[in-house]
């Protein structure tokens, strides 16, 4: 049957597909879509790139407009807007979170904004193109390994911390400023701590 | 003929809690209509269109609390423009204007003006108690209103508003002599908060049952506040995020575990999973847990999290919990009654959320389980049979497969057996949801049992206008059915016209009807309100011609004609 096909197409489709992402993730989702609705609907106006009917809803001559597609189907899935709202970008809310960026020996220090990194492997990463170095491997028990430097933060306490012993959230919601040390520095704090 | 004296009936009547018996009550006799209208305190309207304000007061006089419903259910879903209608002024206006003692009003899904909270709070003296559900329109200055001119507030509850935060001072409104305050929630506020002003509120509040934070508010905070409020039976924490070795933790676990009365835990808008131990204490005693908003909760640490929750009745949480979640759920959460299961964001994720595993286990644990409400990625119809069996006492099954087509994945076949199952098995089923590929043999099948059905949600569901057919003529109590995009037209539409007046209202966006259909329609029943919404201009340009399809179409029973606000868009037929 041809349309089991294409659901069999679907399927392979959605079974890594499926998210409420940003737009654009949709598009394959939508034009399955919008080919099984127009084998179930008799009228071939559906069909139609918006059509002589002028069709206004935005699924129909979105999805028709392939890779461009960027239209969520408007309606579906039934969440609350308010809920969906919720769950994008906290950040265009929130201000960025700026922290202030030393290195030791460096004339000058920069600013980076903590929210745009999603983890401790992407700042450090950031970081590490800032300054033009490289920090090395963290482990628990010895801290970084393989470099001179070690990153670290002050919390909101005023205590000097070596980066990346507390879960990401938590540094985040306490860093007040991070230091690169180097040298001596930074092997007293990067072993046996 | 009436046997006994009127303040007797009066007397009997109070007794008579829900509107329904009211309803009835109010039908048998024009002596008892006319106590029981004098008597009334409490009125639920479930379309604020289908009377106006003036009618109400003059049926009502005693009136004090009144619930009011405005948009269409589809609007949550952003089907139905911004400026549709809804208002609620008029209604504080008419009631500020007449005298009605107004203490209570609950509204959903309107739209509600600075304006009209500025005079709700000067109207009514002994205004104790604003519900606000999904409505918009409103900013903080409204709230200030409310703060500073309510005497007796007992209750701000404000659940999934649009609210434009003017980042004002609007807690600190509360008046010092303000001490009534039993619940306030705003979490649903995006912007800061005056921290100061709010410990000083909670610390004059000892009626304090019900308290829901927003993000804005830090674990701090709410440690300082949970220290002075150890009566409270209803929390949702703001931020939960905090450093497990630091004073400040310390001070809340104690805080916690002397809040020996929470049976409701809400909020961890944002947490840090290594802060959840702290609430361990109080897990044993939840019946309410709503983690539905908890992002930062994964997996596992929800998992841990459930299994100190042996007395759940209500669970509202993320699919990150996985089937393997919901085994645990369905293993420890025996008293469970009502479970939903929302889609989390699946930013570059890829893993899989739940899928028909999570619910037929939570089906065989949790023989309670009556209220469902389940987005999943796939179903099969040996799944929901399975559940249907296992849970016959089901009174609200939702269930929305997240790509709305797809058929049963092991058989390739429509979901219509599995449905079927459902509405045959759960006789008392009052409201459902369908998704997944279906065809008109589902709507056979809840024509044909599903009795008590109130509620039908439909979306690229049927083959023709059959299946509508079957639902008009079968369910008898039908009060609302909702469709969308699904190839039901003017036959369904027309053929039994006279059932739309036993409806609260009927829905249909994408599909078949014309607009040819939709006039006739509006002709033969003039107690019908039939509006056409048209964002595009198409149906400007050619207002005759019939053929056309209407994209959206909302009617329902109205006792005051067409209304008088509507926008351009909105064509009244």
């Amino acid at each position: 049957m041809e349309s089991s096909v294409v659901y069999e197409g679907d399927l392979n489709l959605k079974a890594t597909e499926l998210r409420l992402g940003l737009p654009g993730t949709d598009e394959p989702e939508k034009q399955n879509m919008s080919s099984v609705r127009n084998n179930k609907r008799a009228s071939p106006d559906m069909a139609e790139d918006g059509g002589s009917k002028g069709d206004s809803d935005a699924k129909n001559g979105d999805c028709e407009s392939a890779p461009a597609a960027k239209a969520q189907v408007v309606g579906w899935p039934p969440i609350r807007s308010y809920r969906k709202n919720s769950f994008q970008t906290k950040t265009e809310v929130e201000t960025g979170m700026y922290v202030k960026v030393s290195m030791d020996g460096a004339p000058y220090l920069r600013k980076i904004d903590l929210k745009v990194y999603k983890g401790y492997a992407d700042l450090l990463q950031a970081v590490e193109n800032m300054f033009k170095l490289t920090i090395g491997e963290y482990s628990e028990g010895e801290g970084y390994k393989g470099s001179e430097y070690a990153p670290t933060y002050e919390d909101k306490d005023g205590d000097w911390m070596l980066v990346g012993d507390v879960p990401w959230d938590m540094f985040t919601s306490s860093c007040k400023r991070l230091r690169i040390m180097k040298g001596s520095e930074a092997k007293g704090l990067a072993c046996g701590v | 003929m009436n046997y006994f004296p009127e303040e007797v009936l009066e007397h009997v009547f109070d007794f008579l809690k829900s509107h329904r018996d009211r309803n009835a009550v109010s039908l048998v006799c024009k002596s008892w209509y006319r106590v029981e209208r004098f008597s009334r305190e409490r009125v639920f309207i479930g379309n604020c269109y289908a009377i106006n304000p003036d009618r109400l007061i003059e049926r009502f006089p005693r009136l004090r609390s009144l619930t009011l419903k405005g948009k269409p259910h589809f609007a949550d879903f952003n089907l139905v423009p911004h400026d549709w209608g809804g208002f609620v002024y008029p209604w504080i206006d008419a009631m500020a204007k007449r005298g009605v003692n107004l203490e209570e009003l609950r509204l959903k899904r309107m739209v509600v003006s600075d304006e009209g909270l500025e005079l709700l709070s000067r109207s009514f003296v002994n205004f104790k108690s604003l519900i606000l559900v999904s409505c918009e329109g409103f900013t903080t200055d409204g709230l200030a209103a409310i703060a500073s001119n309510c005497r007796f507030l007992r209750e701000l509850d404000l659940q999934e508003n649009e609210v434009e935060d003017h980042r004002g001072q609007w807690l600190s409104c509360f008046p010092d002599s303000c001490t009534s305050l039993v619940s306030l929630n705003f979490a649903c506020l995006k912007g800061e908060v005056n921290l100061a002003a709010l410990e000083r509120l909670m610390a004059r509040s000892c009626n304090l049952r019900s308290l829901k934070l927003n993000h804005a508010v830090p674990l701090d905070t709410l440690q300082k506040i949970l220290a002075q409020a150890p009566q409270l039976v209803d929390l949702g924490t703001g931020s939960f995020v905090s450093d497990p070795d630091s004073e400040t933790f310390r001070r809340l676990r104690t805080a916690i575990q002397k809040c020996a009365s929470i049976k409701s835990l809400s909020g961890f808008l944002e947490v840090a999973p290594c802060c959840l131990p702290a609430i361990y204490p109080i897990c044993l005693n939840l019946t309410t847990l709503n983690l539905s908003y908890a992002q930062g909760i994964h997996g596992s640490e929800l998992i841990k999290l459930i299994r100190h929750c042996g007395k759940l009745q209500r669970l509202w949480i993320l699919d990150c919990i996985g089937d393997k979640g919901l085994g645990v759920v369905a293993s420890t959460c025996k008293e469970l009654q009502e479970l939903r299961v929302f889609p989390s964001d699946l930013h570059g994720d890829g893993h899989a959320a739940v899928t028909e595993e999570g619910l037929v286990a939570i089906s065989a644990g949790c023989p309670k389980l009556h209220s469902l409400l389940y987005f999943c990625q796939q179903m099969t119809n040996a799944a929901l049979i399975t559940v249907a069996k296992n849970c016959p006492n089901f009174t609200r099954f939702r269930l929305c497969i997240i790509n709305p087509t797809i058929p049963d994945p092991v058989t390739m076949q429509p979901l219509d057996e599995g449905f079927g199952a459902i509405v045959q098995s759960c006789k008392g089923l009052r409201r459902l949801s369908l998704s997944g590929l279906l065809t008109d043999q589902v709507f056979l099948y809840i024509g044909m049992y599903a009795e008590q059905l109130e509620m039908l949600s439909v979306a690229f569901a049927g083959d023709s206008d059959k299946g509508m057919l079957c639902v008009l003529n079968g369910c008898k109590k039908l009060k609302k059915l909702e469709i969308m995009d699904s190839p039901f037209g003017n036959l369904a539409l027309l053929t039994d016209v006279g059932k739309y007046e036993t409806m609260r209202s009927l829905w249909m966006s994408s599909c078949e009807v014309t607009l040819g259909g939709c006039k006739t329609l509006a002709k033969k029943m003039p107690r019908l309100n039939v509006e056409i919404i048209n964002e595009g201009d198409q149906m400007e340009a050619t207002p005759d011609d019939d053929r056309q399809k209407v994209e959206k179409m909302y009617l329902y029973r109205s006792l005051v004609g067409a209304r008088r606000d509507a926008p351009d868009f909105v064509w009244t037929l």
